[in-house]
């Protein structure tokens, strides 16, 4: 099994790169060197040390600076990077990575497998998603230089998929060891193995990388410079790509409003490609402890309320796609078969809500509740997305004000449990293992934790084909769980699931190969280059 | 005691004051719901029980509320403003790398409306009921009812979309390595357009109160009974009228001078200027309390000092007031 593994990725490998060889040979003229792309940071982060936190600006700025064993193709294939190589024992629980040998870190010391072993068993030990992967690892050992064997306490399938670069980026063990990581001066000017160095950050202005010249990739990158601005304001941010000014825009940098008009272009393209890796996914909570909450007639007559369809149109001026169940069309083991079938059907809704005996007062309210939809910090349509919510539900009857609070306040709320129904997203991480359980299993209800199971959802089908999910190493048989699981979850209508995330990236035409895998910006960029 | 004496008295009040409102801060802070721990977690759309008892332990949050404020207050005391948890980094080191050019905006802006302002004011008051007063004071009722976001965005929208004269955001351009003078003159390129729009409104408080002052003292008997003894009209206008119309403004200008660091979060935001009003804003979102602590305490400080130098400025523009009275 292990040969055959190593075979299909190494075929894998060969005949993609032999296939951008072929195609660049033919198309057009090989890349030059030269050139700066001007991007933006925002917010602005506190500093870029992405393997103690998770903030995004740091994360697309610090993965070109810092990198990890592999990366990921759209499909989640790995694609190797300061690993070679790696293998599976039969078992599935030993997993081997021969490293790179011509690696050096920027600062001229060379990349080892001790660098590795103190990454996943020291530093990442808090982070808040890759601690759940290395928790499963019962010995991490460094047989040699550039040999790094991580021994399971059992398969776990998502293993492999879970070293995305802003995940699990490698870090030099000479800076970082026996040094108060938060508080570690190299977590301001990072020093990596990645095809960019960092060489300023001009505070509340930019940040500037430059190109490796000693990148173990020879030739590579091709850009001299990177730079990342800071503009707090959506419209300036918009007239900075407009001008050209800045090349390449992503995530919620431009507001929905201004992406037909940016669209049209002629000196921009636009993809929603690339966020393949995060996945988000957008739904309307219950508070399960609270009925009739509870009620599955009742959440289904939400979800029949709500015409999801003129969020996409409207709210997202055509960006996202309407989901079929609790799994991103992106995510692993997505089954398009599976299908809420959630039709927009007022009359639908009120005839479930009569066959609960919430029958409309004389001022034909049903039920009085509180929405509380997501922070307007990240972003002005998600004050917009709860206007509406509130007008569809009040055409059936069903009073909910919307109670407006900032990010850290709907955080704690919604940790504490303390809401009705909220709107709520979350990534999901390329393998349902990975950001998919930590919403529905039962294990992950508790207090005071925010972006676990906070609705209190509890299915004992579902705990249990999440865990076999996890375990099970056999791709056919993963795929017919997590079908199974879906089903499940689309019959108990967990959430109204309302949108799967497309945010659009702008691209400059004047650069090419921007996004090429699924990590989008938070790619290392290795291969970006100027139109000759 | 005299004048030395007064300002020691003032300066420990000062002290007082502003130690008082650093405590009260500190709880004012920590009654909004969330901590930084739950903002990270927050921007990290990641979280569990662990990652936040180490943010907490890190942050000193998992100790009683009445030892964070010792500790806070003993760094106080030896000058160490803390760190940010954000940031990661000594609160001091962040506030010195983005005060220079909130400094730089707020004291142009200030200079410039101020001048402005007590002139178009004054030349208004001179030639009251004429064209020239009408005007201005439509123009100062214009500038000081537009929203101050409005005016930023569409003066970006004229003179960097449509004409293309002026940079819509920034410091300096970046990348293009500038020095010496040249970057002198960029900096004042990207500066003209947020200068201009915090300028306006302030010009306008100043016109106007200028414009009402002038005239309230150009009506007093002792300007007529100097203009009946042959003065020169300039001297009249410098000498008597300006010297006493003065006064208002004064204490206007040194109440806004106490606020000038901390009133820039619009302007800094919609421009990207690189400031304390927009470091000010983001701790505030991120629940970053030693940061937004360290900016209360900056600004608060400029407050006290400010009000101190408005009262010794009275003396020497009014001699009938003595500080030490």
């Amino acid at each position: 099994m292990t040969t055959r593994i190593l075979v299909r990725w190494a075929s894998l490998v060969a005949v993609t790169f032999a296939l951008l060889g072929l195609g660049g040979a033919f198309a057009q003229p090989a890349p030059k060197r030269g050139g700066e792309l001007h991007s933006l940071m925002n917010p602005e982060p506190g500093h870029l040390a992405i393997g103690l936190s998770l903030q995004v600006p740091s994360q697309v700025i610090g993965s070109k600076i810092m990198q990890s064993l592999v990366k990921y193709d759209y499909d989640f294939k790995p694609i190797p990077v300061l690993a070679e190589s790696w293998t599976i024992s039969p078992d599935g629980k030993t997993y081997t990575f021969k490293l790179r040998r011509n690696v050096k870190w920027h600062d001229g010391k060379p990349f080892t497998a001790k660098d590795v072993v103190f990454t996943t068993t020291e530093l990442l030990k808090t982070h808040p998603l890759s601690r759940r992967v290395f928790a499963r690892v019962e010995k991490t050992t460094a047989t040699d230089d550039h040999t790094v064997v991580f021994q399971l306490k059992e398969p776990y399938a998502a293993f492999m998929t879970a070293f995305d670069p802003s995940s699990i980026p490698i870090y030099p063990a000479h800076l970082y060891e026996g040094t108060e990581y938060q508080k570690n001066p190299w977590n301001e000017k990072p020093i990596g193995t990645g095809p960019f160095k960092f060489a300023e950050w001009k505070k509340g202005s930019h940040i500037k990388l430059v190109r490796n010249d000693d990148y173990w990739k020879p030739g590579l990158p091709y850009l001299d410079a990177i730079y990342f601005h800071s503009i707090p304001d959506a419209a300036g941010r918009a007239i900075a790509l407009e001008q050209g000014k800045v090349h390449f825009t992503s995530w919620g940098n431009i507001e929905g409003y201004d992406v037909a008009r940016l669209k049209a272009l002629p000196s921009l393209e636009m993809t929603t490609k690339g966020y393949e890796m995060i996945g988000v996914m957008m739904w309307l909570e219950f508070n399960y402890r609270k009925p009739p909450f509870n009620d599955v007639r009742f959440r289904k007559a939400l979800a029949h309320a709500i015409d999801r369809k003129f969020i996409q149109q409207n709210i997202y001026y055509g960006l996202g796609k309407i989901p079929t169940g609790p799994f991103a069309s992106v995510t692993k083991y997505y089954d398009s078969k599976v299908d809420t079938g959630w039709d927009f059907n007022p009359a639908k809704a009120r005839q479930l809500l009569d066959e609960m005996g919430l029958k409309p007062d004389k001022d034909g309210v049903r039920l009085k509740t509180t929405l509380m939809p997501i922070a307007a910090t990240y972003g002005e349509q998600f004050v917009r997305i709860g206007e509406y919510l509130k007008q569809a539900l009040k055409d059936v009857g069903i009073d909910a004000p919307i109670v407006a609070v900032d990010a850290p306040t709907w955080i704690k709320r919604m940790g504490d449990w303390e809401y009705d129904l909220a709107v709520n997203f979350i990534g999901q991480y390329g393998d349902p293992e990975l950001g998919v359980a930590r919403t529905y299993i039962s294990s992950n209800i508790q207090k005071g934790i925010p972006f676990n199971n906070m609705a209190g959802y509890a299915n004992p089908k579902v705990d249990e084909l999440f865990a076999n999910g996890a375990v099970e190493m056999d791709e056919a048989k993963r795929a017919a769980i997590y079908r199974e699981m879906q089903k499940v979850m689309v019959d108990d209508a967990v959430f109204v699931w309302l949108l799967e995330f497309e945010y659009p990236h702008f691209i400059n035409k004047k650069f090419k190969n921007v996004i090429v895998n699924a990590h989008g910006n938070k790619d290392d960029f290795e291969a970006v280059h100027m139109v000759p | 005691m005299g004048r030395a004496g007064y300002i020691l008295r003032r300066l420990l009040k000062g002290v007082i004051v502003v130690l008082a409102i650093i405590v009260l801060n500190f709880f004012l802070i920590r009654a909004a719901p969330g901590d930084p721990a739950m903002a990270l977690a927050g921007e990290a759309g990641a979280a569990d029980a662990e990652y936040l008892a180490k943010l907490r332990q890190d942050f000193g949050l998992d100790r009683r509320l009445h030892e964070q404020l010792a500790i806070y207050m003993w760094g106080f005391v030896t000058l160490d403003l803390g760190y940010s948890y954000k940031h990661g980094q000594p609160v001091i080191k962040l506030i010195a790398e983005r005060l220079p050019s909130t400094i730089l905006l707020t004291i142009t802006a200030y200079v410039l409306s101020l001048v402005l302002g007590v002139v178009f004011g004054t030349v208004a008051a001179l030639r009251v009921n004429s064209w020239v007063d009408t005007t201005f004071t439509v123009l100062a009722l214009v500038f000081y009812a537009v929203p101050l976001f409005w005016l930023a965005l569409m003066s970006i929208l004229l003179f960097s979309v449509v004409l293309d004269w002026l940079p819509a955001v920034g410091y300096a351009t970046v990348g293009a390595g500038h020095t010496g003078f040249a970057h002198v003159l960029d900096v004042a390129h990207h500066m003209i357009l947020p200068t201009v729009a915090l300028s306006l409104f302030y010009l306008a408080v100043y016109a106007r109160l200028a414009r009402a002052s002038v005239l309230e003292v150009s009506r007093q008997e002792f300007v007529t009974t100097a203009r009946a003894k042959g003065v020169d009209e300039g001297r009249i206008v410098r000498a008597h009228i300006l010297r006493n119309a003065i006064l208002p403004v004064i204490s206007m200008a040194g109440f806004q001078a106490g606020h000038l660091v901390g009133g820039t979060v619009i302007v800094e935001t919609i421009f990207a200027w690189p400031g304390i009003g927009r470091l000010a804003f983001e701790a505030a979102l991120g629940r970053d309390y030693t940061l937004l602590l360290g900016v209360f305490f900056l600004t608060s400080a400029l407050v006290v000092v400010f009000n101190l130098l408005t009262d010794l400025i009275y003396t020497v523009v009014d001699p009938r007031i003595e500080v030490a009275a």
